[in-house]
Parts: C-alpha cells; structure tokens; sequence
C-alpha cells in the first residue's frame, strides 16, 4: 500500500506545531498501525530527522496509551477497538490519513502525538478509590454477596481504560464519560457505599477544576469509546451529584 | 478534598438550570400554541384571548417568570459555551463526529431562535402594547384591540412568513436534542423509559414546529 499521511508534528509545549507530510511506500495491510508509525519512525531516524513522538505499551488494547486522532477520529475509523488494534487493511491503496494528539486544553501536548493525560490521574485522585484496610486480614470480596446486574454495570463501568477517547472528540473537551464510569464503577459495588455521596461530588468539582468543558449529551464519546462505555453512567453520576449535592451540609 | 462550591457554580448544577429552565420553555411552546389556536376559530375570539393573555393578573405574573427562564436559559447557555470553546483552544485539522447535527448546534439554533425572539416581540408583543392598534368589537360590542389583523399582516409579508417557518424548523431541531438531552442531565434515564423519551421528544419538536408553522400557511391560504 502507499499512503500519504499527515502527521502533527510540535517539538515541545511551546512550540507552535504543524502538519507535516509523509509518503509512505510498500506498506503491507496485515500491519498494525502503530507497526506502520514504527516503519515511518526507522525511516526518519535513518535519514537523520527526529522520530514522531507517539504514545504505546501494551499493544493489545488494555493500557489505553495509543492516543491518537486519525483522520478525525480518536482511535481511527474502527468502532470498539484502540489504535494498537487498528489495521493498515482498514485503509485503502493511496489514502491520505491525518494524524493528530488529542486536542484539549486539559490535556496539553508534550512533543509530536504526546500529551499529559495526568489531568486523568488526578480526578482519580479526587475520589476513585475504595477505602479497604489491606492489612491482611482483608474480606474476601466475593463474601458480599452483589446481584448480577449490579455486577455486570459495575464491570461494564470499569472497563474504561483511560485512554481520553471520550475527551478528544468531544466537541466541548468533556471528561463526562471517563469520570461517569469511575464513579458508575464504583457506585454500583457495596465496597464502594462508605465514600459515594462525596466522590461524586469531588470527583467532579475536580473534572471543572482542571479545565474539561461541560457536556452537552451529544454522545460523540460513546459512539468513539473503545470500551463501549454507556451514557448511562453519566446519567448515574448526574443524578449522584444532584443527590449528593443537596443532602451535603458543606 | 475539594469542598462542594455551590451547586450551581459546578458544570453539571449549570446543566441541570438549563435542563429545568428548557423543560419549561417547552411548557411555554404548548401553551402558546393551544391559545393561537383561536386564530384559526374566528378573529373575535382570538382578539377576546389576547385581552385575557394581557390583562389577567395571574398571566401577568407568569409573564416575568417566563422572561426570567429565558434570561436564565440564555445567559446559562453563553456562560457553558465560553467554558466549552476554552476547553477546547486548537481544532482538529481532520475531525468526523459521528453525533446528530442537532444535538452538535444547540448553540447555533438556539442563537437563531433567539434572534427570530427578538423579532417575534417585535411584531407582535411591542406592537400589541405600544404600537398604533385599530380598533375593532368583542362579543359584547365593547371596544377591543384588533390582534388578529396585527397578526394577519405580518404574515401577508412572504418574508415574514419564510423567516417564522425557518425559525420554526430550528426550533423543532432545538427540542429534539433538548427535550431528551434534560432527562439526561438530571440523570433521568432508564433502559425501559428512555426510548419512551426520546420518542415523546421527537413527536414534541414535529408537533410543535407542524403546529407553529400552520399559522402562517393559513394566513397564506386565506389571502390566495
């Protein structure tokens, strides 16, 4: 396959940054797309020019590292799946693609396709945990006895990766779906009773602390969610914080 | 721990006003179009509506609350719409989203319909209020202002007219995200019910803007 690509590249925070292109040759479909950012990366290195900076690490779908807008969309064009799991059969004979980082203030780029998720970290930080004494006389978790829809929804939930997909293509750079499926996890779990009230509550005063915008229930970010993550659960987390909000004597 | 700054200082308390300020507005649209129904009846009628619409004190005071969900719907929305375009500075060179085209220009529609509001008061609230108004009779033969010729001439302008139903159309785009979208935003939503919903809410936009744009048709056809 030969593709032209059109990679953003942006040599640190300050720098202004721009689209570059690049021809790419003898590209074989049963590549991965990050194999084919690789090819392009040997390429460059070997004529002495910086490698594009990209995300990556597990490369089988679970670490959610892999951010990447490809032509227009995060994770490209496959439904369900995160770049790692992208195909080069997925684009055909002379496309162009467009490769971009996440565009949100909230997450500023590093270098090339890099940017700091760390925003992420902190509204875990805010109120994503479970305060369980690990001891070692711990309860087994499976002694709590939980229905299985509970069950399923908490699981469901918690498959969220972290991978900013929700962010980049909201239109209004909303961290709804990533923060709604932290505190859905967790809402739906006995374990997770002792802190509900206020995690809702300082897990979202800390999305609008770190500058995400509001949602405006588009659901560009389910339908882009690499995990299938529902709108349900920012419906949970909405009524959560309303709920939360008016019993709270702070 | 951050502390709780207010309910309505956090994103999702601005959401919720919009939510509970839109679902009323929605309330208004009904009733609105249920009383411009006595324009198809006959202009007596309609004129005796009017004089009850302006001079009943419990309408009156509706009246400001009415002006008060439209401030706060509107101010709310511009507030939301900075935060939205700061969150987002640098724009993708290459972006597809996949989400309706309505539920993406809320603010679009909305600044359009609010545009076609300032209009809409114009011609007839001003109008009806300070403006130079014949006079006709009610069905007592007291003297009455005659709304349904005000009325009746705006729309015999065709531009009048075209602007009315391309406003009416944006506003039937409007509530068909809007009306779903304020369940959501207060956590209404259910596997069983949504569906139900979002149905009503289409079958709302349809009617209400079928409905609206049936006033100027019918001016349209009466004057052939």
């Amino acid at each position: 396959m030969n593709l032209t690509l059109k990679v953003w590249r942006q040599n640190g925070e300050n720098d202004k940054g721009r689209i570059v292109e690049y021809k790419m040759s003898d590209i074989s479909p049963d590549m991965s797309f990050l194999e084919m950012m690789d090819v392009l990366n040997e390429q460059l290195i070997e004529k002495g020019d910086n490698p594009v900076a990209f995300d990556h690490d597990c490369r089988e779908g679970i670490c959610g590292s892999c951010s990447m807008y490809i032509n227009g969309e995060p994770h490209g064009p496959e439904n369900l799946i995160t770049t790692c799991q992208l195909h080069m059969r997925s684009f055909k004979d002379g496309d162009t693609i467009y490769i971009e980082p996440w565009r949100a203030s909230a997450f500023p780029v590093v270098k090339d396709l890099v940017v700091d998720r760390s925003a992420f970290d902190a509204i875990i930080q805010a109120g994503g945990y479970v305060s369980v004494n690990t001891s070692g006389n711990t309860q087994d978790a499976n002694a709590i006895p939980i229905n299985k829809t509970d069950a399923d929804a908490a699981f469901d939930a918690a498959t969220c990766i972290g991978c900013g997909a929700c962010v980049a293509t909201c239109k209004n750079s909303s961290a709804m779906l990533f923060t709604a499926a932290k505190v859905s996890h967790l809402a739906h779990l006995p374990q997770g009773q002792v802190e509900a009230k206020e995690r809702a509550i300082n897990m979202v005063n800390k999305m609008d602390e770190l500058g995400f915008g509001n949602c405006t229930n588009t659901g560009d970010c389910e339908i882009q969610c690499p995990k299938g993550i529902s709108l349900d659960n920012i419906a949970l987390m909405n009524r959560d914080f309303l709920g939360a909000s008016l019993k709270s004597e702070k | 721990m951050s502390t709780n700054a207010g309910l309505f200082s956090s994103s999702l308390g601005k959401k919720y006003l919009m939510a509970i300020t839109g679902l009323f507005l929605c309330s208004f649209l009904i009733i609105h179009f249920l009383g411009n129904i006595a324009l198809f009846t006959n202009p007596v009628q309609f004129n005796e509506y009017t004089r009850f619409m302006s001079s009943n004190p419990i309408i009156r005071v509706m009246e400001i609350v009415l002006v008060l969900g439209f401030l706060t719907h509107i101010i709310d929305a511009i507030i939301l719409t900075r935060a939205n375009k700061k969150a987002q500075p640098v724009k993708y060179a290459m972006n597809k989203n996949k989400s309706s085209w309505y539920s993406r220009n809320m603010g679009l529609t909305g600044t359009i319909i609010l545009v076609f509001l300032i209009l809409h008061l114009q011609s007839f609230w001003y109008e009806y209020k300070f403006g130079e108004v014949l006079m006709t009779v009610d069905s007592n033969g007291n003297e009455i202002k005659d709304m349904f010729t005000i009325v009746k001439t705006a729309f015999s302008e065709w531009w009048y007219s075209a602007i009315y139903i391309l406003a009416m159309i944006l506003l039937g785009s409007h509530l068909n995200h809007g009306f779903q979208s304020a369940f959501q935003s207060v956590g209404l939503r259910h596997k069983k019910y949504t569906p139900t919903i979002k149905m009503l809410g289409a079958g709302f936009s349809i009617s209400i803007t079928i409905g609206f744009i049936s006033f100027p048709i019918y001016f349209f056809i009466i004057q052939l």
